[in-house]
């Protein structure tokens, strides 16, 4: 009887594991150490630790960080390009921009070098006529240059294939007949839309990751199987949906936000259980802290990111916003006298200066410390025993406090003022930026290093509340349980509003529709409901970022209806609209999601919680508005639901510690998460 | 509530992203693609009295930093002259001898009004595609005055006292063969005031005004100790750098850009009296434009230095008013992007003498601005207007960046493929341009090569470019980059342009081509240092032929 669901999240240190029991609801959580050198040894080590009998699982999901790492590390496979005579630079040339707006000692390598990308003869113009046919000898010819090279993978890319697939087919198949894997990737097929070096870039890192996580993959499904596992293997795309195997083994491309977008998933549906369908989510790291939006009950998405200078993926994936604070950012004086904080960070080596492994510059973890947020005798992670505070104060003391004539404490206040107020801009960013007011907005942390903050931000950009879930450093394996197997595709059509054929954009429609559903069938999952979202690009003549225009009745499109559409979405979008102004449809995007059934959150709740006086560990010093404190510190686990606890206050577990701020206070909701809110 | 030096820090933090919002607001609705993709805009904070920089965007384009000080500076001398700004006045201009750049900018100018008074200005520039003038696009090398390149308007009213002027929007739609661009990058522009103005008054209902006001003054005080610590950084002495400008466009003489620089102490000269004396072409610029070259060359090598007036205030910088680089109505200004690029080069050059490794090759040093229009066969007009990139100069780091953007902007070129969509052209070539790079240590950047064929009809080519007879320098050592080539297809064969790097009265037919090499970037260092490996490299990639 298969009855488990498993979450699997794969980190630098910790492989956690996630398990519902959908016969009795209940859930389990694991942390193994992850083993790099083959990641699926600690994967399949911390299953087995919780299941005994692999066959009794229906599912495990999996939120990969292996394409990112290849990516970021410049680890995929040697990979060759074929394209249009004339134009084997345009990976190279990009968009003819520069890493940094000022200096200009900036550099680019592609990922494919200029030796391994090939032109053959070809030509499709911009209305899809065929000047100019493919010649297969020439393209086989190239093909077996590439694969002397010792290329392992391969992307053809041919000039206008989004307006007709044709010769990219054609060559395609030629490539195929002679290439010795299936690492053969078609620009067209990965993305059809308009933009030669978006669709070139996404294509070519397709190729790239696409030996590297295929192998992983089929090897981590091998291993499973070898345990009797009898659930599908389905992995966390950047979208937040989940994808087979055998899509993924096509598409690794979709993996590259695939950690990141299982954790906020996972935010998303906690929140709505605990009644919240607009949250921001922060993930504090040593370096960076990564801002998400959940706008009602709907992670924002972005049409492409890149994942280094020039790197460029265009596909729907969860929209993360990052800045250079964390845990480890530097603090210092610039030349004028003025207290900064980061991007420079410790890192993990030598870390903060409390870590006692040769850091001496001062870090936001050392001012946490020095203030009394962070218990010393108890650092999360990174298998320390204790935590040197005399080393911090020495340090915030000679870097910031000395020379701004504040004491070590009022330093690191200050420090940490600063850090939150880079923080809170990265909220706005996300948030007042995007026109939403923060006021109906709650602050969600995951992972282990935000909920010391969170307060603060909760009150510097004035959002109405924040949530703390229970399991702060699983979320992302709690994710890929509850994630929804979710396919979208563009395709451009390119036409004028006023003249488009609306029967051929209907047929286009349904035409993708009906491809993405097979996909969601080939997949063999039950759902309780499949969805369908259409979305048309437009733009006004001559304008050339396009506003999303939902569609709610994909076939019964007319000029009126989708020019009401538009003008509603530009004006919710830019406050006027133009009127008498001739607008145009780039891109029709189709997603198909199929719900999988929803466990329920109050299985994370605590079973016999306790009252606040008997979670009670001690009392710690802890400075705050200039003055040293006594603080409750608590067993945030043990507290039962419904409990209070105004701040200032700390509360432990094992992978964070929360920082309730004077003038707010928190309670245990119903999920065992906890809602800070102001007092009164 | 005083202010404190954490305050301050926040308050930095605060501002500079009002001005960034500013500009993602202009950049995600213009119309026009030289502002939503080239990013040819900017947004800032300005100074109540002085019009002194006080915050710019960080996205919109870096030659607008400099000078958007002197367009503030100009609208508040003739709202005195009219009895003050108002609360929901904005004024609207391209004159570019008040504060400008060239006639295709336009600058929206707008106060904040705190209890009465004017708390600091707000304003929006952005280049919009077409305003009057003898050729589309405004590009007109041949130009000698400016009525011969677009619209002249100077400092006027688009809305007074909160009124909308119709009347002037009138006047500005009846004179671009463009109307539909010019109407939605004017409402874009208003859009992004717009949000300036509310973000500004959520900060000050916030912070209140007297902290705000503080910190604005502190901040420029701080730009200006963080400049000084940098050039007190650099040896004492002077040095004396010059290069050449092709030609005005209309005369075809070589015009001597000369720069005598001296460092002393924490002070900076950058002396340009020796230049060329104004000419005819449209390659002058105004003394505005001159500084703000300046101040992003400074920026490029002190790269963490602030988006604001306190930097310049340990810099002097000398012209001669009757030269190339102060000029006087009504001579034309189209192409003060390649004078203004000559200047950055020189300076990179002055730079390298006393400090090499604080410098880098010049880049490729033009805009290429291309011009080709018609009417398709349907009777449309049609009108592809373009900049191209080039190499960037070698570094003490490593190569130059193969085909980048020009050091005065961020803009991003069109992806070819919305080109062809848009316009009766197929591109027969993008790619980059082999041997372009200077030798050196470090090798310069690789130009690249278009070629374009015309697909229907009849067009009009119109080409403004440089470096069609100076190579982009290398420094310390290194070789220049490849100049500036350009060809089109006549009935009579190939032809090149007689002024080497400008066109106008070119035609080209359906079928036939253009082509266009833009320059690579100069070398870094001695090309006998460099490295076995990286020649190798370089050939079996055909970055050397």
């Amino acid at each position: 009887m298969s009855r488990y669901l498993i979450g699997v999240d794969v980190g630098g240190t910790f492989t956690d594991i996630f398990l519902l029991d959908t016969e009795t609801g209940a859930v389990a959580t694991a942390k193994t150490p992850s083993t790099l050198d083959d990641q699926s040894r600690g994967f399949v080590a911390g299953i087995a630790g919780l299941v005994e009998d692999f066959s009794q699982i229906a599912a495990i999901v999996h939120g990969t960080t292996t394409g990112t790492n290849a990516l970021l590390e410049r680890k995929g496979a040697k990979t060759g390009i074929i394209t249009t005579e004339g134009f084997r630079d345009v990976l190279e040339m990009r968009r003819r921009d520069r890493p940094t707006t000022w200096g200009l000692w900036g550099n680019y390598e592609p990922v494919v070098p200029r030796n391994l990308r090939r032109e053959t003869p070809e030509r499709v113009l911009a209305d899809g006529r065929v000047l100019e046919g493919i010649d297969a000898a020439d393209v086989a010819a190239q093909a077996r240059a590439l694969m002397a090279e010792g290329c392992e993978a391969v992307c053809i890319f041919f000039i206008n294939s989004y307006a007709n697939q044709v010769n990219e087919r054609a060559a395609v198949e030629a490539v195929r007949a002679v290439w010795p894997n299936a690492h053969v990737t078609a620009a067209a097929e990965i993305l059809p839309e308009i933009r030669e070096f978006e669709r070139l870039s996404t294509a070519t890192l397709n190729a790239y990751l696409q030996p590297l996580v295929s192998e992983y993959v089929d090897r981590l499904d091998h291993a499973l199987r070898a345990r009797q596992s009898g659930g599908d293997l389905l992995i966390v795309q950047s979208n937040g949906g989940l994808m087979t195997v055998e899509t993924t083994k096509r598409q690794p491309v979709r993996t590259a936000l695939s950690g990141p977008a299982a954790g906020v998933t996972a935010a998303r549906e906690i929140a709505a259980a605990a009644g919240f369908a607009n949250v921001i989510t922060c993930d504090m790291g040593g370096t960076s802290f990564d801002v998400s939006l959940i706008a009602e009950g709907e992670a924002a998405l972005a049409a492409q990111n890149a994942v280094d200078f020039g790197m460029t993926i265009r596909m729907p994936m969860i929209e993360i916003t990052t800045i250079g604070a964390g845990g480890g950012s530097i603090a210092g004086l610039d030349a004028s006298g003025l207290l900064q904080v980061g991007p420079e960070s410790a890192g993990s080596m030598p870390g903060p200066v409390c870590y006692g492994q040769g850091g001496t510059r001062p870090t936001v973890t050392d001012a946490n410390l020095v203030l009394g947020r962070i218990n010393p005798e108890r650092p999360i992670g990174g298998g320390l025993e204790r935590l040197d505070v005399d080393a911090s104060r020495d340090a915030i003391a000679a870097h910031v406090g000395t020379p701004l004539g504040l004491s070590p404490e009022a330093a690191a206040e200050a420090m940490i003022r600063v850090a939150n107020a880079k923080m809170a801009g990265a909220i706005r960013l996300v948030s007042i930026e995007r026109g939403h007011d923060p006021a109906r907005f709650a602050a969600m942390p995951f992972g282990g290093g935000g909920s010391l903050h969170t307060g603060a931000l909760m009150l510097e950009v004035g959002l109405d509340a924040a949530l703390i879930p229970r399991f702060p450093g699983v979320t992302s394996a709690l994710g890929c349980v509850v994630a929804d197997m979710r396919y979208d595709r563009v395709q451009t059509v390119n036409a004028g509003l006023a003249n488009a054929d609306f029967t051929a954009l209907q047929a286009a429609i349904a035409d993708v529709e009906a491809g993405l559903s097979a996909q969601l069938t080939e997949a063999g999952t039950d759902f309780e409901a499949v969805d369908r979202a259409v979305e048309l690009d437009m733009l006004y003549e001559g304008q050339t970022h396009t506003v999303a225009v939902p569609i709610s009745a994909p076939d019964t499109l007319d000029e009126p209806s989708v020019r009401a559409a538009f003008e509603g979405a530009y004006r919710a979008t830019y406050g006027r609209i133009l009127d008498g102004a001739p607008a145009r449809i780039v891109n029709l995007r189709v997603t198909v999601i199929g719900r999988r059934r929803k466990f329920d959150m109050t299985a994370l709740a605590p079973k016999a919680g306790r009252c606040a006086s008997d979670c009670l560990l001690g009392m710690r010093r802890v400075f705050c508005a200039g003055a040293f404190v006594d603080a409750p510190v608590y067993d945030r686990l043990s507290l039962a639901i419904g409990e209070r606890i105004g701040g200032p206050a700390l509360l432990e577990q094992a992978d964070t510690t929360i920082f309730i701020d004077p003038g707010l206070a928190g309670e245990v909701d119903g999920f065992g998460n906890l809602i800070l809110r102001r007092e009164g | 509530m005083s202010l404190d030096s954490i305050t301050l820090a926040i308050l930095k933090g605060r501002l500079e992203q009002i001005a960034d919002e500013m500009d993602a607001t202009l950049f995600r609705s213009a119309f026009n693609p030289i502002i939503a993709e080239a990013h040819d805009a900017s947004h800032g904070i300005y100074d109540a009295v002085t019009g002194d920089t006080l915050a710019q965007g960080k996205s919109g384009l870096p030659i607008f930093v400099g000078v958007m000080a002197f367009a503030v500076k100009a609208v508040i001398a003739k709202a005195e002259g009219q009895g003050g700004p108002r609360e929901g006045d904005t004024w609207i201009f391209n004159d570019p001898y008040d504060g400008g750049t060239h006639p295709s900018d336009f600058r929206l100018v707008r106060p904040l009004m705190r209890g009465g008074e004017v708390f600091c200005y707000l304003a929006s520039v952005g280049h919009w595609r077409d305003v009057g003038g003898a050729v589309p696009g405004n590009y007109n090398p041949k130009a000698t005055e400016i009525f011969q390149e677009a619209v002249l308007i100077p400092p006027v009213k688009l809305f007074d006292g909160g009124v909308y002027q119709q009347d002037i929007v009138d006047i500005l739609l009846a004179n671009s063969r463009l109307p539909d661009s010019l109407f939605g990058d004017l409402n874009a522009q208003i859009n992004a005031l717009d949000l300036g103005v509310r973000r500004m008054t959520a900060l000050l209902d916030e912070y209140g005004d007297r902290i705000v006001a503080e910190a604005m003054g502190a901040l420029k005080s701080r730009a200006e100790t963080l400049m000084r610590a940098q050039i007190a950084d650099l040896p004492d002495g002077t040095v004396s750098v010059e290069d050449w400008l092709d030609n005005d466009g209309v005369t075809d003489e070589p015009l001597k850009i000369a720069l005598d620089m001296t460092i002393a102490g924490d002070a900076l000269t950058l002396d340009w009296s020796r230049s060329a004396p104004a000419c005819k072409g449209p390659v002058n610029i105004s003394e505005a434009t001159t500084v703000a070259a300046c101040y992003v060359a400074l920026k490029h090598i002190f790269s963490d230095v602030p988006a604001n007036a306190g930097v310049l205030e340990p810099v002097i910088v000398t012209v001669d008013p009757d030269s190339i680089l102060s000029v006087r109505a009504p001579k034309p200004t189209g192409g003060y992007t390649e004078t203004i690029m000559r200047l950055i080069d020189v300076v990179f050059q002055a730079i390298a003498r006393i400090a090499p490794e604080r410098s880098n090759g010049c880049a490729y040093g033009t805009i290429n601005a291309l011009s080709l229009s018609g009417y398709r066969d349907s009777g449309a007009r049609w009108v592809m207007f373009s900049f191209f990139g080039g190499g960037h100069g070698g570094h003490p780091l490593g190569d130059g960046l193969n085909h980048g953007n020009a050091p005065i902007s961020t803009a991003t070129i069109p992806p070819l493929e919305i080109m062809e969509a848009a316009y009766p052209i197929r591109f027969t070539q993008w790619a980059l341009r082999p041997d372009s790079g200077g030798e050196g240590r470090h090798r310069g950047g690789l130009g690249a090569v278009y070629e374009i064929e015309l697909l229907e009809g009849e067009a009009d080519l119109t080409l403004f470019g440089e470096r069609g007879r100076f190579a982009p320098p290398g420094v310390a050592g290194g070789g220049a980059g490849a100049m500036t080539r350009f060809s089109w297809e006549t009935e009579k064969g190939a032809k090149a342009p007689p002024m080497a790097s400008k066109l106008v009265d070119a035609r080209l037919a359906q079928g036939q081509r253009l082509r266009l090499e833009t320059p690579g970037g100069g070398g870094y260092g001695a090309a006998s240092e460099r490295d076995a490996d990286a020649i190798i490299r370089d050939r079996a990639l055909g970055y050397i032929a």
